[in-house]
């Protein structure tokens, strides 16, 4: 099963997890994180749809290498990351993190740390379309403090 | 030597499709961004130093310090926002 996906389509958690799984009895703990569209902003308007471009090629290398490096730092068993692109609805799911390992610890903080570093070095970029027409989604500096924590210098919103 | 340059989300709506542009050697992506803005009009506008650019040489995040290769693919966008 390929590490990284990228795509149009909706994924199953389920699915997802029992594939990441299977046949690994040394798999004690999986954590998964789900990321979905919400129908607002923080102070703004309704949210009618989101659309998300990425860059093909970058985007896949980039997640594959954030797979590896979490490998590194963490003592996990496998990872997977799903990526929807393309106009989707509030309430679609955007993005699947679900890494598996013996003991619950590692699992939960590769998928955080894998969050934080999809937020501000993978190549994809939301646009929002409500009744005030449509507008790019600005970069978060909590993002980059996020990844932060993991003692990892980003510069992505500044 | 030629680089092939690309823009994303709302640099390649301001600039629209790929470009390949000759530049000398040795050059730099900052010497890139910085031929680019001489050409005025929306490229000076969005590529402008005020402006959050991020960059990527040959699919790979840079900075503007990273040295240009005869063929190489640079990208300019601006901030990610996945997730």
């Amino acid at each position: 099963m390929p590490r990284v996906a990228i795509q149009t389509q909706d994924f199953d958690l389920t699915a997802e997890v029992a594939a990441l799984r299977a046949g690994d009895g040394g798999v004690g703990a999986v954590a998964t994180f789900t990321g979905t569209v919400r129908d607002r902003t923080g102070s703004g308007p309704g949210i009618s749809a989101m659309e998300l471009e990425h860059y093909p090629g970058m985007t896949e290398s980039a997640i594959e290498s954030m797979i590896d490096t979490a490998h590194q730092r963490f003592d996990i068993r496998a990872a997977r990351v799903v990526h929807r692109v393309g106009v989707l609805q509030p309430l679609d799911q955007i993005v699947l993190v679900a890494v598996t390992s013996a003991h619950r610890g590692q699992a939960f903080q590769a998928c955080e740390f894998l969050m934080d570093y999809l937020k501000t070095q993978a190549p994809f970029w939301k646009k929002e379309t409500s009744a005030e027409g449509a507008r790019w989604v600005d970069a978060r500096v909590a993002d980059d403090a996020a990844l932060a924590r993991w003692g990892v210098v980003a510069k992505n919103a500044e | 030597m030629k680089v092939r340059v690309r823009y994303f989300a709302s640099l390649r709506e301001a600039l629209g499709a790929d470009e390949t542009v000759e530049m000398p050697e040795p050059s730099t992506v900052g010497d890139l961004r910085q031929l680019l803005l001489a050409l005025g009009g929306r490229h000076a506008e969005v590529l402008a130093r005020k402006r959050a650019v991020r960059t990527a040489l040959n699919q790979t995040l840079c900075d503007e310090q990273a040295a240009l290769i005869d063929g190489a693919e640079v990208a300019f966008f601006p901030p990610v926002t996945g997730g």
